[in-house]
Formats: C-alpha cells, sequence, structure tokens
C-alpha cells in the first residue's frame, strides 16, 4: 500500500519560503497569486494490506516525526 | 563539574564545547555517541550546534529520536542541568522537552555574528553570573533560528518566566524576540546564540563564559 502524505505550515504561521516563492512568480510576471505555501511531500512504501491499520500506522507516524504539529498539519491518502 | 557532550553525525561545535568545558570546568567532558543507550553519571549535559543528519525533514528532528535522546530526556526531565545550542536547542524543541520550534529565519538568510542579547532572567542556574537586563554579546551561526510558538504557549513562557535570552534588536524574525528559554523547571535551557564562542578574551570577549560558570557555581 502507498501512503502519500502532505505535511504543510498551519496557518498563521509565518512561511518566508512561499513568500520568496510568491515574490520571485510575481517578478517573473506571474500574476494572480494570493499567497504561495511551502510544504513537503512523502511518500511511504508499506507492506501493510489492511486499509484501517495502514491508516493508524502512518497517522502515528505523522504524529511521532514526518510532522512537527507545533507548526505543522499534515493529510494523507492511502491506495 | 562532570560533563557530557552528545555527538550527533553532523554536529560541528561539539568539539568547540568541549574546549569550552574543560577550560572553565577543568575536567574534560565525556563525549558521547548518538548511538549509545546509556553514558556514566554526569553533572551538565550539553546538546552542541551543528547540522545535525544535515537537518533533513527539520532541523533537529532525527537527532530528537535518536537512542542516546532516550536518556537525555530521562535524565533532563529528572532535573540535570542540560543546554542545548543552536542546533541543540532545536533538538530540545523536537523532543517536547521545551516548547515551541525553531523556524527558517525570516530573512532566509543565514545569520552569523555577534548579537546583543539582553539577559531576561538572573533567577536561573545558568544565568546566576549575570545582572538581570544586561545586555551580553554572543555570537550566532544559524539558518533556522526563528523561535515560533502559538501565543498562548509565549504568554505561558513570559508569565512562568521562561525566558532567558532576547535578542536585544530583531535578527530572525523570533517571536518576541526570543534567543533562548528554559523548561518550568529551569534546569534545562535552549539557546540559538554560541556562549561557547565567548568564553575567553581572544575569541573577542566572555559573556558566555558566564553560563557555564553559574551552572559550575550552583554545582558546588
Amino acid at each position: 500500500m502507498l501512503a502519500r502524505i502532505h505535511v504543510t505550515l498551519k496557518n498563521g504561521v509565518l512561511d518566508p519560503q512561499g513568500k520568496a516563492i510568491e515574490n520571485t512568480l510575481q517578478n517573473m510576471g506571474f500574476s494572480g497569486i494570493d499567497a504561495a505555501r511551502q510544504g513537503k511531500y512523502i511518500e511511504l512504501d508499506l507492506a501493510e494490506t489492511d486499509r484501517a491499520k495502514a491508516e493508524a500506522h502512518v497517522d502515528d507516524m505523522c504524529r511521532k516525526l514526518i510532522a512537527n504539529t507545533v507548526i505543522e498539519n499534515y493529510s494523507f491518502t492511502l491506495e | 563539574m562532570k560533563s557530557a557532550v552528545i555527538v550527533f553525525p553532523g554536529s560541528n561545535c561539539d568539539r568547540d564545547m568541549a574546549v569550552a568545558l574543560t577550560k572553565i570546568t577543568g575536567q574534560k567532558p565525556i563525549m558521547v555517541w548518538h548511538q549509545e543507550h546509556d553514558f556514566e553519571a554526569v553533572d551538565f549535559i550539553a546538546l552542541p550546534g551543528g547540522f545535525s543528519y544535515g537537518d533533513y525533514l527539520r532541523c533537529g528532528a532525527m537527532s530528537a529520536r535518536s537512542h542516546v535522546m532516550k536518556e537525555v530526556i530521562k535524565r533532563a526531565n529528572a532535573g540535570v542541568p542540560t543546554l542545548g545550542v543552536c542546533n541543540g536547542f532545536q533538538i530540545l524543541t523536537e523532543t517536547g522537552v521545551l516548547p515551541g520550534a525553531l523556524m527558517r529565519n525570516s530573512g532566509l538568510h543565514f545569520v552569523c555574528k555577534d548579537v546583543e542579547l539582553t539577559v531576561e532572567r538572573q533567577d536561573t542556574i545558568f544565568t546566576s553570573g549575570y545582572a538581570q537586563g544586561r545586555n551580553i554579546t554572543v555570537p550566532v551561526a544559524h539558518h533556522d533560528g526563528n523561535y515560533f510558538a502559538d501565543t498562548n504557549t509565549l504568554d505561558q513562557l513570559e508569565g512562568d518566566g521562561q525566558i532567558a535570552f532576547k535578542y536585544a534588536s530583531d535578527i530572525n524574525g523570533a517571536q518576541r524576540r526570543i534567543a533562548g528559554i528554559t523548561n518550568k523547571a529551569g534546569n534545562v535551557l535552549g539557546m540559538m546564540p554560541h556562549p561557547e564562542r565567548m568564553i575567553e578574551a581572544p575569541l573577542g570577549g566572555s559573556d558566555g563564559r558566564i553560563i557555564f560558570e553559574s551552572v559550575m557555581n550552583r554545582l558546588g
């Protein structure tokens, strides 16, 4: 089973890298960008075949290492 | 004072810390590799600066989950004076021993210079040698020193007197200019500036030395 995990900064947490991306895109002439936020994307190839177990397992891994819940949110899909 | 310096792959201030501790305490610290599960009893634990695990995932994220940190957390929570400098501070926040997180500097630049700090608390084991409100000069060298915590946590840190040092002026976007905080019990200090690089005149000053001397005086 493949877990696709997205980690993003919480709202209200300053994201200077996202801001730099936004500014550079605007400097390049791209318009209509209200905001850019930078995050992380992580794939885990799991041996687990039971969906419910995999979900609990990935959630545990996200909370304990992959995301720092002080500043980040996470979400994931399984397929 | 018997001390230990914890060494992670990518630590690069571990030897600076060892030199400072040797000069100030007169005793060489033991150097403890991150894969150790246990180490001999010490009076003081130092988590040095550097770029442990190449700052992969988040600064300090991997180190915080290393074998040796389980033992460090146990001892820190049991009251052993523990100092985390720079990457060491990041590791302590990643373990949850200290609240908050260290994020990318707001200006995106690596900041490497001597900075002025205000001593916010004089009544901790690390700062008793300073006069309250005094300004000291200590170098910083970091890319991710922008201290973040939610408003409730920041209010609680201020209310409980856990902010040990603030930057005299903003250098990295840190909330409330926080440069260093202690845990509630006051035996764990995390700070982005490097006191071990300011321990004698040839290094540019000795303001950092007082942190180590304060702990030493307290331990007797």
